[in-house]
This record gives structure tokens, sequence and C-alpha cells, in this order.
């Protein structure tokens, strides 16, 4: 019995093995969200620059919106800064924010620094508004109908390509449907 | 024909390697020692092919032959040479190459300074080498070659990526290779002593050097890694956890492990299972990094996307090597004989207690790594976990490490005397104390509990790193004598104290602000204040940049004047920022450009960084005394002499007593 705690190692590598061999079929960014189809949660967040006011679910409504979850500690929302950027100057869709475990300093510097592409920001510095909306990490983007149902979810950087593929398309779908 | 050649020469060394690895192994196995004495030549070829082979490549790039494929991809008319000779490894097929060079460089240095080791052990070890390197150059030439033509040439190539263009990004990676790839030696070494089924005090005493040496590059690897990104991505920060990085901090953390259990193992003949996990563990994360990062899984799933059968192909390799070896670890592992035991104060102990700290550490590390693998893998979607997981997973087994690192290097083998060592210790706690009391206080005036035990841990480590040393320095005028092993112990430590400052002053003291600017603006930072002259655009060689003019004073009198710039590089087109620092041992300014505001106004981030330079030179002496360490003169008895050597009792004394 006592030489069995030196297999162990070996143990937990194979189960390591096991996950790396699934992780090479999944692709990390398609994964659905279970959200998906159903109505977006709703949470009631302080606004990041404008501390009194209160950013609830609802203010989204209306109109196709994109959710976007970020954090100056995130690499990828960096990544993706420019192309938000870009996509708020087209003014193709409307779009909120909601930082994620971050600090309310450091947050406006990074919007000050980098620019602001969303109407409003959702500040949640423990992860709590964010838990409901199944989110891991960031950076992730939320479509948003203007019933408040989440159409899709892009987990990851957003960039032109999964903007053309993805968002546009069930963008179009939405506004035909209100037709 | 140049890269044909190469291609050929690359099989040629999978071929050689083949028979190293088969030599290797059956030469002991069937009692040929014909066979196993061929291995070390063998080595050396094998080494000679894959330069070849890496050379064609170079050649390829620095004639820009933008017929081959890889060239192509990585290189550019316009490129300046040096980066053209740095592209080699830019990209994954060059550096799968690189890899391969380094592996059956070690190898081949193997071959050569083996010969005060027995040869059916120095057999196994160049066999486990020869069939580590089969794997990756079978790997290379089935899945990356990168001599593939592209047919017809294109006119001129894609560019190498402009974040690698950059001094920094040279010379990082052949380091960090080197010591990714060196503990492959010390994997060879467990992996044939488990083939023998024993584990020798000499055995440890013949790993630790090349260990040492891996872990030396490794550390100034990860320490160029850290100032490239400091000073190229534009933000200032030093350490990002994202999963590249891990990747190599991971092999790190177990190579210190493995280095501080050897010490152990070849002094009092315990910490034999220990040592063995260790050896296999610290190349396994090696493996497991570059899995990580080339196939895909966690980094970028469009590397996977076009080749699964890369990513396939390293993990059939992941788990041949790594599953052999821990599989061999639980048949053999529970046979080894381990006489004699230590008291709960010694320096065993202490040597316990940083194996278990670091392992906690490294494991809570590749937890964090993995954990949106796991996720994903139950189907539960992709996380990252950031850096705030990572700060305090990382933080909290290192303070006790650091606090019990002093204790640790005075305590002696077997029993430490708690009075004696109280003794011996005590003032320099106390002037520690104090002095960490007082600097937040009185120099900075702003008191915090991090400030306060950053500086206390670091000034610990650094205040009695060199007791002894002086000690006997004092009495006998001279270092000779003193073991070298000590010396090198007592500046690697230095080294830690250094980092722990720099780390501390960093992230307590530094400032940083974000701030809109006009030409003529001043910001005022610290004591110094920012003017932006102006902006004027500027040519480089294959950039256009906007290059701004900062003005720093300090009390009225013009410091430096500072000229970031704001790059697009012509061909991929990428916006590049580049930081200007003024750097000073005991503080750095940073100066870099945001976006443009319009009307001439542009955001610029300036950050005043005390001691950041602490945390790369506390990298670099801890490597210089993992150097020194190797030219310890026990290392290079030769096999002959070895005999007489251990016959005679040990001289010295006391001192001697504390080899560690």
């Amino acid at each position: 019995m006592k030489s069995l705690k030196y297999l162990l190692p070996a143990l937990a590598f194979l189960v390591l093995a096991g996950f790396f061999y699934r992780g090479l079929f999944l692709n990390p960014r398609t994964v659905p969200s279970p959200l998906i189809g159903k109505p977006a949660p709703v949470f009631e967040l302080e606004e990041l620059s404008n501390p009194t006011e209160i950013f609830a679910t609802s203010d989204m409504l209306g109109k196709p919106a994109l959710l976007n979850v970020w954090a100056t500690w995130c690499v990828g929302c960096r990544q993706e800064h420019s192309f938000l950027m870009q996509l708020a100057r087209s003014g193709e869709i409307q779009m909120y924010g909601m930082n994620l475990r971050d600090e309310r300093p450091k947050a406006l510097d990074w919007l000050n620094r980098l620019g602001n592409p969303y109407a409003k920001v959702a500040f949640d510095p423990d992860g709590m508004g964010s838990l409901d909306w199944g989110v891991y990490g960031s950076p992730e983007t939320f479509l948003i109908d203007p019933q408040g149902i989440i159409v899709y979810k892009h987990l990851g950087p957003l960039g032109p390509q999964a903007w053309m593929e993805e968002f546009r398309p069930r963008i179009a779908a939405m506004q035909g449907g209100m037709q | 024909m140049i890269p044909e050649l190469g291609h050929v020469a690359l099989a040629c060394a999978l071929c050689l390697a083949i028979a190293q690895g088969f030599f290797g192994l059956a030469g002991p196995i069937f009692n040929k020692p014909g066979w196993s004495a061929a291995t070390k030549p063998v080595s050396v070829g094998h080494f000679v092919f894959v330069a070849i082979a890496y050379a064609a490549l170079t050649y390829a790039h620095v004639v820009n032959d933008f017929s081959v494929a890889y060239v192509a991809a990585q290189s550019n008319l316009a490129l300046p040479v040096i980066y053209r000779i740095a592209g080699v490894w830019g990209g994954h097929e060059g550096s799968m190459l690189l890899w391969a060079l380094m592996l059956a460089g070690w190898g081949g240095l193997l071959g050569v300074y083996t010969k005060r080791i027995p040869l059916s052990l120095a057999s196994k070890v160049l066999g486990v080498m020869g069939v580590v390197s089969v794997g990756f150059l079978w790997f290379t030439l089935a899945t990356s070659n990168p001599f593939e033509r592209l047919i017809p040439a294109p006119m001129d190539g894609r560019d190498l990526n402009p974040l690698l263009q950059d001094f920094g990004l040279v010379i990082h990676p052949p380091l960090l290779y080197m010591g990714y790839v060196g503990f492959a030696v010390a994997f060879s070494f467990a992996v044939a002593a488990m083939i023998e089924g024993k584990v020798e005090k000499e055995w440890a005493r013949w790993v630790r050097p090349w260990t040492a040496a891996a872990w030396g590059f490794l550390t100034i690897g990860i320490a160029l890694g850290s100032w490239w990104a400091y000073y190229e991505l534009g933000w200032g920060g030093w350490w990002f956890w994202d999963p590249v990085e891990n990747a190599s901090f991971m092999p790190w953390l177990a190579g210190t492990a493995l280095l501080h259990s050897l010490a152990v193992t070849e002094r009092r003949g315990l910490f034999k299972g220990w040592s063995l996990l260790l050896a296999v563990s610290a190349f396994s994360l090696s493996l497991l990094g570059t899995f990580l990062v080339r196939s895909g899984v966690l980094v970028s799933v469009h590397a996977f996307a076009t080749d699964p059968s890369r990513g396939m192909f390293i993990l059939g390799m992941l788990v041949f090597f790594i599953g052999t070896a821990l599989a061999l670890y639980a048949w053999r592992a529970p046979q080894l004989a381990q006489k004699g035991g230590f008291a709960v104060l010694s320096r065993e102990t202490f040597l316990l207690a940083n194996n278990m700290l670091f392992v906690v550490a490294t494991l809570l590390i590749l937890f964090g790594t993995l954990y949106p693998l796991f996720l994903d893998g139950l189907g539960l979607g992709k996380i990252s976990v950031g850096p705030p997981y990572f700060n305090t997973v990382f933080i909290i087994p290192t303070l006790p490490l650091v606090l019990l690192m002093g204790l640790g290097m005075h305590s002696t083998w077997k029993k430490t005397d708690w009075s004696q060592l109280k003794g011996k210790l005590w003032p320099f706690a106390l002037a520690v104390f104090l002095f960490a009391l007082i600097v937040p206080l009185v120099v900075y005036r702003q008191f915090g509990i991090m400030k306060f035990i950053g500086i206390l841990l670091g000034c610990w480590v650094m205040a009695v790193a060199f007791i002894d040393p002086v000690r006997y320095w004092w009495r006998k005028k001279s270092l000779r004598g003193y073991s070298r092993t000590m010396i090198s112990m007592a500046v690697a430590h230095f080294g830690v104290g250094l980092f722990v400052i720099g780390v501390t002053m960093v992230e307590t003291y530094g400032i940083a602000r974000d701030i809109g600017m006009r030409p003529g603006d001043t910001v005022t930072v610290e004591d110094y204040s920012f003017t932006l002259t102006g902006t004027r655009n500027v040519q480089g060689p294959n950039y256009s940049a906007v290059r701004g003019e900062v003005i720093v004073e300090k009390g009225g009198d013009e410091v430096t004047r500072l000229y970031p710039e704001k790059r697009t590089y012509l061909v991929q087109q990428n916006p590049m920022t580049e930081a200007a620092i003024h750097p000073r041992l005991h503080r750095d300014i940073f100066v870099a450009m945001g976006e443009p505001l319009g009307q001439g106004a542009w955001s610029m981030r300036i950050q005043y960084k005390p001691y950041i330079r602490f945390i790369w030179l506390g990298a670099l002496v801890m490597a210089l005394g993992a150097f020194f360490g190797m030219t310890d003169k026990r290392y290079h008895v030769r096999r002959e002499d070895e005999v007489t050597e251990q016959a005679k009792p040990a001289a010295g004394g006391k001192l001697q007593e504390g080899t560690a």
C-alpha cells in the first residue's frame, strides 16, 4: 500500500493528458453559453465614471446591444480595444461594458487613455454581477436583442472576422424580424 | 540547393539520434561496452548535423531566399540583417529547430564531458537524450519542416512580427531555450538512474552542475523576457502571468526545487525520490510549456485549427516521455534505499520546506494556467483567471520561503543548535527589522504592511547571505579554501533579496499616470516635471513613426529629454508603442505615447518606477551564483582520482561542514 503514493504523479499526469486530449478537439471559443436564447440576467450596478448612477440590465433594451466584459488586467481586452473603438465610431450598434474585478481609477485611466467605446459601463469589482451572466473571465462579448434575449456570446478578443461572420448576420436577422 | 542540404542534414541528424538512443540504451542492457562507448561520438555527430541544418536555414534568411516558405513568412527585404538572423526563431518551425539544436548541443556536451561518469550510466543518459531528440527531430520533419519550398517564390516576404524586431528578442529565446532544454539533461540522468534502479550520492554530484547551468540560463532567459515586455509592450509592467510566461516559470520553480533537493541527496543520500521526481518534473513542465504554446490549446486557437496534427503529435510525445518516466518512478522509487535521518531542526528540514513551498507554488500556477482548459474540457466554457489569482497564490508560499531561506542558509546538517543559530542571526534580524520600519516612515513617509514585509524579507536575505564568507575572509584574509558551492549559494540568495526589494519598491511606491497632453503641457510626477514640447514624423528602415519630445526636469534642472514613438510597420501595418526610458539603478522614468487625441494632443503614459532594475539585476545575480557554483573543484575530479578523494577525510573543519 505504501508504494501506491509513488503512483500518484503518474495518475495525475494521466488525468491531465486526458484533458489535453479533449482540449485538442475543443475550440474554446465556440462553447455555447447556457444563457443563449434566455433573457439577459438582471443586474443593477454602479456606473463606472459616475458612482451615483445605477446601470441596470433594463437600460439596454429597445435596440440591439453589445455587452463587453473587460478588465485592465486582461491582455485580450487590450488586444480587442482598438476594434471596439472602430465599432463604436461606426455606430453600428450600441455598446455597453462591464468592468470585471478591477479598480475604478485604473479602469477610468484605461478608458481615458485608449478611448471609451461604451455608452455605459457597469462597475463590478467583486465579480458578482458578471457571475450571473456566466462570465468566467474576460474578454467576453454578449449580443442582446431589443427584447433583452441573449442571442450570442463571443469568448476571447473580438475581431473583424468574428464580427462579420457571427454578429452581423444575427443583428441583420433581428432588424429583419422587427420590420 | 542550400535549403535542401539543410533538410537532408536534419534527416541525417534524426538517423544519428536514433542510433544514439538505441546504442545508448541497448549497450548496457546487452552488456556491449563497444555500443555504449560509440554513443559519445555519435552524440557529437548528431549535434553537428543539426547545426548544419540550422546554419542552412539561417543562410536562407540572411540572403532572403523567399522560395522557402518559412523565410517568406518571417523575413523582408527591408528587414535589418540582425533581425533576419533572429527571425530564424521568430516562427514555429524555426523555433522547433532551435529547440532541436539546443537539445543536440547539450547532448554533444554530455558526450564530451562525461569521462568521469561510469560508462554504463553515461551511455544510458546519452541514450535517453537521443530518444528525446528523436521525438523533436521527427516532429520537426513530419509536421513543421522549415525548409518547405514556396513555388512560385514571392517578390518580398511578409516581414517579421514588429514585436520581435528588438534586441531583447534577439537574445531572449536562445537563452530561454538553453534553460528549458537543459533540463533534459537532468531528466535523462533521472531516467537512467531509474533504469539502473539505484541513486548514489555521486549521481547527485554528477547532475548538479548540469542542472545549475540549465537553471542559470533559464533564469536569465526569463529575466530578459520580463525586461523586454517592460519596455516593448509599452505598459511598463514587468510580469503578466500569461500562459506563455507561466510555461517558462513553472520549469524554473521545479528546477529551483530540484537544485535544493539535489544538495540533500549529494550530502546526505536522502530525498532521492524527490530529486528524481523533480528532475522528471522540471523537464516535463518544459515539454508541457511547449505543448501549450505550440498546440494552441490555450493561447491561440488558430494555430491548432490550421494544423491539428501538430498538437496531436506533441501530445503523443508528452504522454510517451512523461508517462514513461513517471511509470518508471512509480516502479523504482519505492525500492530506493535511504539511510540516516535528521532532527526536526536541521538543514534538511529547511530544504524540505523549500521543496514543499516550491512544489505548492508550481502546482498552484499550473492549476491557474490549466484551469481554463479543465473547465473547457468539462464543457463549462473558457475563462482566464488573471493576475489577481496568480499574485495571491504566488505571494503566499513566497513569504515563508524567503524568511526560511535566511535561517536555512545558516543551519547545519543533521541537527542544528537553535541557540547557536539564534545567537548568530539575532543582531541581523533586529537591524533589518528596524531598517524596514524606518525606511518607509522616514524616507518615503508612507507606511504599508506589504512595504514593510517586502523590505524586511529582501534585506533579511541580503544581510545574512554573506555572513559566513565574510567571517572566513576576515580570519584568513583570503577566500582560498572556502567552498565555492557555499559562495555560489550566498550570491544566488543575495540575488533573491535584490529581486524581492525590486518587486516591493515597484509595486508599492511606483507611480503610473495616464494623461492627455498637448504640446507645451507640463505634468509633475514625484519630483519630476514632464513637458511635451511637440511631436514630429520620422522614418525608420521599415516603419514610419510619430516621435514625441518630452523634457524631464527635476528642481528646475533638466534631467533628460525622452523621445517616445508610435510606430507603424509598413508591411504588417501594426501600430507599435516604443516607450522612452531613462534608467538609473534606483529608478526608471518611463514615458510612452498612447493614442492621438486630436489637435496635436496625445494620451501619454508617464511612470516612475523605483528600483525596477533590481528585479532583473537580482535574476542576473542568481544566475551568476549558479554558474559560479559549477566551478567547484569536486565537480572536476577525474574518475581515477575519485576513490582517493573519497578516502581522504573531509578537510577544512567546521566551515567545510556547511558545504551544500
